[in-house]
């Protein structure tokens, strides 16, 4: 027993079979402070908190919680407990409202009837308390995807939960929703709520932690009392070893058009009158707010949305563009936003997941031939370096290796453009300076790449040229070379 | 003898699990019954899983990409219908006849593709909507009535036995069975169909025209059907509207005991020709062994939960 008031966490090991994951992991969360966990994929962050938030059972070392020991049977006797963790993919039953999402599994009811009134003005107060101005009777899905998450926090909170797990909350926000998120969290700490947070995005570590834990490999191999800490020193501790550079210098002089688009007009108004210009090995990249029409407008250019008017020319000849075969033919390509769903075939094989889109490519006739797959594939893993076989299936790869198969599988095609949209996201440090050097390579070598990225430091880290989108307008295209700083784009974009 | 057993590996490749059953099967009605292990006994075998078989090479591409056919049964009677009519009513030819109700039944599955794909209806609900409309226009041509006195050539495409033992039936459905097996394993458009079952959006967004496949892959299942309403007229050398009543039941049984998963992008023809076989062991043993056709719907029914039980155990251990 200890007179601790938060979360004291002793020598916490645990091993799947014979790989240990976390190794004697010590800490503590005081209440009414934030502590960053850091840590690159696979260092454990997701198992230490698992085991925190009671979805998974440690092998040895142990918990106290408010002075009491802790040893966490479920989710649901974490909950009880007060302590919730909230995934970086939001858990919310999307058909449903927002009131009983907050109150699934633990219905108000009357006389054995679903109390509506009492959960909605429950949940009322709880969405006051965050300053959500959201009517709890609203469906989920109709909600931005900030909303919902905010939505999961507000659940927790009418669970009375006095620690929080908050797994890479601002992976799909932009910056002024992540600030309504910092906000809220400092206001929640007044109120003694302690916050584990866990994030790739170390810029925004300094803003919103007090204290800073890293992991590798299973070991916690630092411990900061402040969060002022360099960018670079945390890196270091990350990954066990120098990272320069975050961002490689990428020379391109090139002057030769490969890509053009005039006046381009989304169906559903996304995006109106867009006109720019990619040359060849150019990196162009696409700035602007979450909603401001970045996805939209690539995914148009790649065929995967209509377009109702405008042009777009390959190499200075008009293509014509209604389906992502027609874009695909003309050597545009896309690593899409949402790997997962949009980008591989999960339950199948790596080699499958290469072949897939290149049968065109490999096979003079349609007969395919399980070799030839196999082979082509085999480049395709090589040329980017994934870690994994031809015949394991796509889940089995970590996040930065599931990205560069993406990868692999559209630059075996040797596409004139391949558009990146939002390339690192959920990306470890390693991965993500391995996918930098990879279009740099690309670029190198002629083709001509577009970057969509909410992190704007990648875009401009990366970028020769940018298009700035301010509600699917275009704003304006700076060239890199005029030192732009972030401040000047962001007012730009949030014109 | 390597180079046989290498290639039955190969073919097999996957279904190791159900292929074991069905061996196991076999032993075990070849001890309980005296009458079972016969060369005679396995041709029947094989008659009888022929109009079977057959629909399930289809139903295994609609699983495949994700989908389901539940009109399957009802096409079968629609092609078996039209052809009895158009040859009784109109005086057509019966070689005609027959190519008029595959045609008639690969409509009907086009219908069920174009539902699915471009008005968007859940594939249960399209194909539920097929079953009624097909089997009500099956009984409409006739009044309900059965069709019957063809000409002999057609009763001796099931009953003729060529090379001492084997009737055309039974060679259309082992010439489908390889055609579609080298179809979905050596064609990319049989491999894009998995691409398609595993996610739609990603095998859009790789250039796979999926409307289009998706409306193919119905259409033929239409057109098996229709193939399979011939070879059961000629079995039976009777139209009747009621034919092929719940078969899709039957087949969607066999495909999924073949290993195919209802989430799409999992299946193949191997599998699904030893889960046809499963259920032709089946109801064959248990009917040498004098259990009621009642008996064998349980049995089966015990059969798909420990078949797909095992699959599911499987994967998780994996």
């Amino acid at each position: 027993m200890s007179d601790h008031l938060g979360l004291e966490v002793k020598k916490v090991s645990k091993s799947y079979g014979t790989a240990k994951v976390l190794n004697e992991v010590s800490f503590e969360v005081r209440p009414g402070e934030v502590i960053a966990l850091l840590g690159e994929n696979g260092a454990g962050k997701s198992t230490i908190s698992s085991i925190i938030a009671g979805s998974v059972n440690h092998d040895s070392g142990t918990m106290t919680w408010k002075g009491q020991d802790y040893n966490p049977s479920s989710p649901g006797n974490a909950i009880q407990k007060g302590i919730g963790l909230i995934h970086q993919e939001t858990r919310l039953l999307k058909e449903l409202s927002v009131a009983e999402n907050v109150f699934v599994g633990r219905m108000i009811t009357k006389n054995g009837i679903v109390d509506f009134n009492t959960m909605n003005s429950l949940a009322s107060e709880q969405l006051k308390r965050l300053g959500l101005e959201i009517s709890p009777k609203q469906l989920v899905k109709n909600l931005k995807m900030s909303a919902q998450q905010q939505i999961e926090i507000a659940k927790a909170l009418t669970l009375n939960s006095e620690l929080l797990i908050l797994d890479e909350p601002t992976s799909s926000l932009g910056e002024s929703e992540t600030n309504f998120l910092f906000d809220k969290i400092r206001q929640l700490k007044k109120e003694g709520v302690s916050f584990i947070y866990i994030s790739h995005r170390l810029e925004e570590i300094e803003q919103i932690a007090d204290k800073i834990i890293v992991l590798r490999d299973g070991n916690l191999v630092s411990s900061y009392d402040n969060a002022n800490i360099a960018i670079n020193k945390i890196v270091h501790d990350m990954v066990g070893r120098d990272v320069d550079r975050i961002f490689p210098t990428i020379e391109n002089e090139s002057t030769t058009e490969t890509l053009r688009v005039e006046n381009l007009n989304s169906i559903d108004g996304s995006f109106e009158n867009i006109n720019f210009s990619v040359n060849k090995g150019e990196i162009f990249g696409i700035a602007g707010l979450v909603g401001a029409g970045r996805t939209e407008l690539v995914r148009a250019i790649c065929g995967a949305d209509m377009i109702t008017s405008g042009k777009i020319f390959v190499d200075n000849n008009e293509i014509n563009i209604s389906s992502p075969q027609d874009a695909i033919k003309n050597g545009i390509v896309m690593v899409p936003e949402d790997r997962k769903s949009l980008g591989l075939l999960l339950e199948q094989s790596n080699s499958q997941n290469i072949s897939i889109a290149n049968f065109d490519v490999f096979l003079k006739s349609g007969w395919v031939s399980p070799e030839k797959i196999k082979n082509f594939s085999k480049k395709g893993i090589e040329l980017m370096g994934v870690k994994g076989s031809v015949d394991q299936n796509a889940n089995e790869l970590s996040g930065g290796n599931q990205q560069k198969l993406l990868i692999s599988k559209w630059i075996s095609r040797k596409p004139k453009v391949l558009i990146f949209d939002e390339p690192t996201r959920g990306i470890d440090v390693g991965a993500r300076h391995s996918i930098y050097q990879v279009m740099k390579q690309l670029s190198e070598s002629g083709i001509s790449i577009i970057v969509v990225s909410s992190d704007l430091e990648e875009v401009v880290g990366l970028s020769h040229r940018m298009l700035i989108l301010s509600r699917g307008v275009q704003k304006n295209i700076l060239t890199n070379s005029d030192n732009i700083s972030r401040v000047e784009i962001m007012k730009q974009a949030t014109n | 003898m390597e180079n046989i057993i290498n290639f039955t590996k190969r073919v097999f490749r996957g279904t190791q699990g159900t292929f074991l059953g069905l061996i196991v099967l076999t032993i075990f009605f070849s001890l309980a019954s005296p009458y079972f292990f016969s060369a005679r006994n396995f041709i029947n075998i094989l008659d009888q899983v022929t109009v079977l078989g057959i629909m399930a090479l289809g139903m295994t591409a609609v699983i495949i990409i994700g989908g389901i056919d539940l009109s399957v049964g009802s096409i079968l009677a629609l092609s078996m219908m039209v052809t009895g009519w158009v040859w009784d009513a109109f005086g057509v030819p019966l070689h005609y006849a027959c190519l008029i109700g595959i045609f008639i039944g690969s409509i009907a599955g086009l219908i069920n593709g174009l539902l699915v794909s471009y008005l968007k209806l859940p594939a249960f609900i399209a194909t539920l909507a097929m079953l009624s409309a097909a089997r009500g226009l099956a009984n409409i041509f006739t009044d309900g009535k059965q069709i019957y006195g063809f000409p002999e050539w057609l009763t001796n495409l099931s009953v003729v036995r060529h090379f001492g033992f084997i009737p055309v039936t039974m060679l259309v459905f082992i010439f489908l069975t390889i055609l579609c097996w080298f179809l979905l394993k050596y064609r990319k458009e049989g491999r894009n169909l998995y691409a398609i079952g595993g996610n739609p959006e990603v095998a859009r967004l790789s250039g796979i025209n999926v409307k289009g496949t998706t409306v193919v892959v119905y259409t033929i299942s239409g057109f098996l059907s229709g193939i399979a309403g011939i070879l059961l007229t000629a079995r039976l050398n009777t139209c009747v509207p009621q034919a092929g009543f719940t078969y899709e039941l039957d087949v969607i049984a066999a495909v999924v005991i073949g290993g195919a998963s209802l989430n799409g992008g999992v299946g193949g023809i191997a599998g699904t020709i030893v889960g046809v076989f499963i259920i032709g062991v089946l109801r064959n043993g248990l009917n040498l062994l004098g259990f009621s056709p009642f008996v064998q719907g349980v049995v089966i029914g015990a059969v798909i939960v420990f078949a797909v039980a095992l699959d599911t155990f499987k994967k998780k251990e994996r």
